[in-house]
C-alpha cells in the first residue's frame, strides 16, 4: 500500500513538470470555494483546453480579505501571481499601488483581444475604471442588493404576498402588518453597510463620500451622515427597537435565518440566488431593493459588490500575453452569459446580457433579471458610479460598529453616523498620507 | 555555601549559550526591532513607498478614544480570563488530588480541551451560543432569557472569556495538580492530627505552598490572554458588537492583516510590548514578594 502510494507520487511528480514545461504557466489566485469554486475551476479548464500555449493554474487563497493579503504578502516576497482576485472594497488599495499592478485593459489589448471598453455595462465597469475611463481591472463577479421575499411567511401572517414592496414606506406598513400577524422576524439583512448605506446612497443619488465618492481624488471625506441616510437609519433603528428588523451580524449571517424560512423579508445580494434556490423550502420572490419615495432622485441605480481580477507587475512578457488571453476569454460573451446564469452574478457585457435574454433564461427563472434592470435603469451619476475609498475594509468595520450602536438603541442615527464620519475620515487621511 | 562550577576560558560557555542567544535574536529581537522601525512609518501595503512620520503613528493611536478604550476592554478581558481559567483549574486539581480510584482517567479527560486550537474552540462555543440554533441559547430561551451576544456587549464579552478560558483550564490544571502532589504529606498529616479541617489545611498550608506555581500561572495566563486569544475573538465576535470585545492584540491583527495599515499595526505591537513588559515587571516586583519558594 505504502509502496504503491510512493510510486504514484513519484510518477505524478515526474509527469507534472514535463506536461507544464512546454506551456507558459499563469497563476490565478481567487477566493471562491464550494459551488463557485467548481465553476471557476471549470472556466479555467475550458480555457486550458481551448489553446495550447498557456496553462492557467487556479488556487484558492481563503476569503476575500485573505486572498488580498496573500497577494500583497506574495508581492512583497516577489512571488506574486499573475492574476489576483480583489474584492470591490480593495479597489482603491490596488489602484493606488502603481508599480504593483498593470492595467487590465492594456494587458487585454496586447494579447490581441478586440477590446471595446464600451461593450461593458457602465455600472459594472465604472467601479473599476480610472478617471480617464480606462478599465484597470476586469470585473469578475458583480452583484447588487435586492429584496428577497418569503411568500409563504407573508401569507401566514395574513399579508398579501403580492403587496407592492417597491418603497420603504410600503415596507414599513408591511412590517407592522407582519408583526401583528405573528411573524417574529419580519426583516433581516446581510452586509448592512453595503446595502443600507453604500447602495442606499447611490440609489437615492446622494453622496456617500466627497470627491465623487472618492473617484476624483484621495482627499475625500465621508458624507454618510447626510439627511437621507440618517432618516433611513432612524427608521431602521426604530424597526430594530420594535422587533420588526432583526439584526444577525455584520456579514451574511441573516441568510441562514431567511433560507430556513424564519424571516419574511431579506435584503441581500442578488448572488444569494444560488443558495436560496438550493435551500429554501418555501415559495420566494425577488423584488427590487426598496427606496424612500420622495428622497433624492430615487430610484437612481444601485452599485455593485463582488470582485475583479487584477494583473500584477513583475512577470515576463509572454506571461502577460497568457494572462491577457485568459482575461479576454473570461469576458467573452458565451462565458459571461453562462457565468451569469449559473451564479446569479451580473453579466459584465451588454452582449452577454442580451444573449441571456435571448435564450429565454429570464422567463424560465423569474426575478433573475431584476438585478440587471435595477443596475442599468439609469445612467450612473457621480453618486452612483461606485465607491473608491482607501482603508475601506476598516471603514466598513467602523460603520458596522456604529450601526450596531443604533440597533442596540445606544446611539441615535445622527450620533452614530457623525462618529463614523469622524473615525473614517481619520483613516482616509492616513491612506492619503501613505499614498502621497 | 553555594557551589559553583566555573568554566575555564570563554569558548565552551559561549558555544553552550549560542543556540539560545541565536534563537532569541532571530525570533525575538529581530522582529521586535523591525516592529519598532516600522512603527515610525506609514507604508503603503505593497511596500512600494513609505512616509517617515516619526512618532506620528503613536500620536494617531493615542489620540483615538476608541484605542484608549480598548485598554480598559483588554484589562477586563485579561482579568476575567485569568480568573476563569485559574480558579476552576485549582478546584479541579484539588478534587483530583483527593481521588483514589480513576484519577488517571479523570486527569486525561481534563487535559483534552488543551488540544483544541483556539479558533476551533471559538467555533464550538459559537455553535452552542448561536442566537438561532445554539443549544445553550435555546435553553436560556425556554427559561425566558433572550440571549443575543450579537448586539449585547456584556454577553459577547462573557462568551469570549469563557471560550478563551476553557482550553486554558486544562493547562492550569496540570500545573496545579503536579504542585499538589509535591506538597509533603507529613505536613498535612501533622495539621490533621492537630485537628485542622480540610479547608483550614487548604488555606493555611496547601495554598501558600502552591504560591510559586500560582505566580507562574498568573504570569503565563496574563500573557496568554494578551496575545493568544485573537483566534477566539476573530471567530466569535470579530471585536463586536460595537467595540466591546476589541482587545489590543485583536486590533493589531485586524488593522495589520485586514486593514493593511502596517504602520499603525506596528506601533500597536510596540505599545503592547511595553504594556506587557511593564506588567511583568510589576508582577515580579510586587506579587513575587508574597511568594514563598
Amino acid at each position: 500500500m505504502k509502496k504503491s502510494m510512493i510510486g504514484a507520487l513519484a510518477v505524478s511528480t515526474m509527469l507534472t513538470p514535463v506536461a507544464a514545461s512546454a506551456q507558459t504557466e499563469i497563476q490565478f489566485w481567487h477566493a471562491f470555494t464550494g459551488r463557485l469554486g467548481e465553476l471557476v475551476a471549470a472556466q479555467v479548464e475550458e480555457f486550458n483546453a481551448s489553446q495550447s500555449d498557456y496553462v492557467v493554474v487556479q488556487s484558492h487563497k481563503g476569503n476575500y480579505s485573505e486572498t488580498l493579503n496573500a497577494g500583497i504578502a506574495a508581492f512583497r516576497a516577489g512571488e506574486q501571481p499573475h492574476i489576483l482576485m480583489v474584492f470591490e472594497v480593495g479597489t482603491a488599495t490596488m489602484m493606488a499601488a502603481q508599480g504593483a499592478v498593470r492595467p487590465a485593459y492594456e494587458v487585454m489589448a496586447q494579447s490581441g483581444g478586440s477590446l471595446d471598453q464600451d461593450a461593458y455595462i457602465g455600472a459594472v465597469k465604472g467601479y473599476y475604471t480610472s478617471t480617464e475611463g480606462d478599465m484597470l481591472s476586469l470585473p469578475f463577479n458583480a452583484s447588487t442588493p435586492v429584496l428577497w421575499v418569503n411568500r409563504d411567511a407573508m401569507a401566514a401572517a395574513g399579508v398579501d404576498p403580492d403587496t407592492d414592496l417597491s418603497t420603504w414606506q410600503n415596507v414599513d406598513a408591511v412590517l407592522t402588518a407582519l408583526q401583528e400577524g405573528g411573524e417574529d422576524c419580519p426583516l433581516v439583512t446581510a452586509w448592512q453597510s453595503w446595502i443600507h448605506l453604500e447602495n442606499f446612497s447611490a440609489y437615492h443619488d446622494v453622496p456617500f463620500a466627497s470627491q465623487d465618492n472618492g473617484f476624483a481624488g484621495l482627499d475625500t471625506e465621508l458624507m454618510l451622515n447626510g439627511e437621507a441616510q440618517i432618516a433611513h437609519l432612524t427608521a431602521m433603528g426604530q424597526w430594530a427597537q420594535d422587533g420588526k428588523f432583526i439584526y444577525t451580524g455584520r456579514r451574511n449571517e441573516g441568510g441562514a435565518n431567511f433560507r430556513s424560512g424564519e424571516c419574511a423579508l431579506f435584503t441581500e445580494s442578488s448572488a444569494g440566488y444560488a443558495g436560496i434556490t438550493a435551500e429554501a423550502e418555501f415559495d420566494f420572490d425577488v423584488r427590487p431593493l426598496p427606496y424612500w419615495e420622495g428622497v433624492g432622485n430615487a430610484p437612481q441605480n444601485t452599485i455593485i459588490g463582488g470582485a475583479s481580477l487584477w494583473v500584477m507587475e513583475g512577470h515576463e512578457a509572454d506571461e502577460y500575453m497568457g494572462a491577457g488571453a485568459f482575461l479576454n476569454f473570461l469576458s467573452s460573451s458565451d462565458v459571461q452569459a453562462k457565468w451569469h446564469q449559473d451564479t446569479g452574478y451580473l453579466p459584465i457585457t451588454a452582449e452577454a446580457s442580451a444573449a441571456t435574454a435571448a435564450s429565454g433564461f429570464y422567463e424560465a427563472n423569474p426575478g433573475t433579471d431584476i438585478a440587471v434592470i435595477q443596475m442599468t435603469a439609469n445612467e450612473p451619476t457621480a453618486n452612483s458610479k461606485g465607491i473608491r475609498l482607501g482603508s475601506f475594509d476598516q471603514i466598513r468595520g467602523i460603520i458596522d460598529e456604529e450601526l450596531e450602536a443604533i440597533w442596540a438603541g445606544d446611539k441615535s442615527a445622527q450620533e452614530a453616523m457623525d462618529s463614523a464620519k469622524e473615525r473614517g475620515d481619520a483613516l482616509l487621511r492616513r491612506f492619503e498620507a501613505a499614498n502621497r | 555555601m553555594e557551589k559553583r562550577v566555573i568554566f575555564r576560558g570563554w569558548l565552551l560557555p559561549a558555544l553552550l549559550i549560542a543556540p539560545q542567544v541565536l534563537i532569541s535574536a532571530v525570533f525575538f529581537f529581530y522582529p521586535a526591532g523591525q516592529a519598532i522601525w516600522q512603527s515610525l512609518f506609514i507604508p503603503d501595503p505593497f511596500g512600494l513607498s513609505s512616509q517617515f512620520v516619526g512618532l506620528g503613528n503613536f500620536e494617531f493611536l493615542l489620540s483615538d478614544r476608541f484605542y484608549r478604550a480598548s485598554f480598559a476592554t483588554t484589562a477586563v478581558f485579561s482579568i476575567l480570563v485569568t480568573l476563569c481559567s485559574m480558579i476552576p483549574a485549582l478546584f479541579l486539581a484539588v478534587i483530583a488530588d483527593r481521588l483514589i480510584k480513576g484519577s488517571g482517567v479523570y486527569r486525561t479527560m481534563l487535559i483534552w480541551p488543551y488540544a483544541v486550537a483556539p479558533a476551533i474552540a471559538g467555533v464550538l462555543w459559537l455553535f452552542m451560543f448561536n442566537t438561532r440554533v445554539g443549544v445553550v441559547s435555546w435553553y436560556l430561551g425556554t427559561l425566558g432569557y433572550d440571549w443575543n451576544h450579537v448586539l449585547n456587549g456584556g454577553e459577547a464579552m462573557g462568551l469570549v472569556v469563557v471560550a478563551s478560558a476553557w482550553g486554558r483550564i486544562s493547562y492550569n490544571f496540570l500545573f496545579f495538580f503536579a504542585a499538589l502532589q509535591a506538597v509533603p504529606r507529613s505536613v498535612i498529616e501533622a495539621a490533621a492530627i492537630d485537628g485542622a479541617r480540610f479547608w483550614k489545611r487548604f488555606w493555611t498550608i496547601v495554598l501558600p505552598l502552591l504560591s510559586p506555581t500560582t505566580f507562574f500561572l498568573l504570569v503565563v495566563n496574563v500573557v496568554y490572554s494578551f496575545f493568544e486569544t485573537f483566534g477566539v475573538i476573530h471567530t466569535i465576535t470579530s471585536g463586536g458588537p460595537q467595540q466591546s470585545t476589541t482587545i489590543l492584540v485583536y486590533k493589531v491583527f485586524s488593522d495589520g492583516f485586514v486593514g493593511q495599515d502596517l504602520g499603525s499595526s506596528s506601533a500597536q505591537s510596540v505599545i503592547l510590548l511595553v504594556v506587557v513588559g511593564l506588567l511583568t515587571i510589576i508582577q515580579f516586583k510586587f506579587v513575587e514578594k508574597r511568594v514563598h519558594y
